[in-house]
C-alpha cells in the first residue's frame, strides 16, 4: 500500500501548527498541442537545487533559480528543510534526471530540453499560488517552454 | 511524477504518473540509469495519452522485491528525515540548529 503521507506528516509534525493541504475538487487541462518529440521540454523540481554562486534558498521562502540545460549534477548544492538527500547526492538522476533527458534529448524522444526551474516548498499554498506561481510561469514562457515535467521531491 | 499518492490525488495536478518509491526517488534508483530511462520515457507515454483532468497512472515498478513491508517503516516516527550528503546541504531550518555545532551555520 502507498504511504499515506498526509496523514504521517500531521502525526510527525503534531506538536507544530498544522499546515494547511492543498485539497482541489478539479484538476486544471492544457491538451498537449503536440508529441512530446516535437516539444521543447521544461523541468520543474522542488528539491532546492541551485548552482554554485547561486543565491541559496532561506526558510519559507518564494524563490526560485533558473538552472540551465546543461547544468552540471555534479556542481548541485541542495538547500531543503528536510530531504534524505544521500541518494541524490551520489546521483541527482534520481529525482533530478538531467543527464536522462539531455540523452534522450539527444536521441529525439524530446524535441528541444529547455532549462530547469528549482525551488523548495514554502509553508502556504496560497503563497505558492499567488507570490511564486505567477514568476514561475513568467519564466517558462521565457523559457519558451511548451511542456513542463514536474518533479516534487 | 509523484510518489506520494494521497497528495497527489489531493493537488490534483493535470496529468500525473505514481511510482510507489520512498521520496526523492521519483525517477529511479541512484545509478540505474537504465530505470531512469524507463520511468521518463513511460512519464512522456502517459503525458501523451492521459485524457482525464486529474488522472493518476500508477507505473508498475516495485522499489524492493525482497522487502514489501518498506512503506510500514518509512517516514513514519522518529524516522530520520535528513539525509547523508553534507557536502551538499549547507544547512537549512531545522537542520541548521540541529548541526549548527558541526557546520558552523
Amino acid at each position: 500500500m502507498p504511504i499515506a503521507y498526509i496523514q504521517r506528516t500531521q502525526e510527525r509534525y503534531a506538536a507544530f501548527a498544522p499546515y494547511k493541504w492543498a485539497i482541489n475538487t478539479e484538476a486544471p487541462w492544457t491538451p498537449l498541442a503536440k508529441p512530446i518529440r516535437d516539444c521543447r521540454l521544461a523541468v520543474i523540481t522542488s528539491g532546492g537545487f541551485y548552482l554554485p554562486g547561486q543565491e541559496p534558498f532561506v526558510d519559507n521562502d518564494t524563490s526560485f533559480r533558473v538552472l540551465p540545460k546543461d547544468v552540471n549534477l555534479s556542481q548541485l548544492k541542495i538547500h531543503h528543510h528536510g530531504y534524505r538527500d544521500a541518494d541524490a547526492d551520489r546521483d541527482p538522476n534520481c529525482v533530478f534526471p538531467m543527464d536522462r533527458l539531455r540523452e534522450l534529448e539527444a536521441t529525439g524522444v524530446i524535441g528541444e530540453l529547455a532549462g530547469a526551474l528549482s525551488f523548495v516548498m514554502v509553508y502556504s499554498h496560497r503563497r505558492e499560488i499567488q507570490e511564486r506561481a505567477p514568476k514561475m510561469i513568467a519564466a517558462l514562457k521565457a523559457m519558451g517552454a511548451e511542456a513542463a515535467l514536474c518533479v516534487p521531491v | 511524477m509523484s510518489s506520494a499518492w494521497d497528495i497527489t490525488f489531493a493537488v490534483k495536478p493535470p496529468r500525473a504518473v505514481f511510482i510507489n518509491f520512498p521520496l526523492n526517488h521519483e525517477t529511479g534508483k541512484a545509478e540505474d540509469a537504465p530505470l531512469q530511462r524507463r520511468i521518463l520515457l513511460d512519464a512522456f507515454k502517459a503525458f501523451e495519452t492521459l485524457w482525464a483532468p486529474g488522472q493518476i497512472l500508477t507505473l508498475p515498478y516495485v522499489w524492493d522485491p525482497s522487502d514489501r513491508g518498506w512503506e510500514d517503516k518509512d517516514f513514519g516516527p522518529g524516522f530520520e528525515l535528513y539525509g547523508t550528503g553534507e557536502s551538499l546541504q549547507e544547512g537549512f531550518g531545522e537542520k541548521t540548529l540541529q548541526r549548527a555545532g558541526k557546520t558552523g551555520a
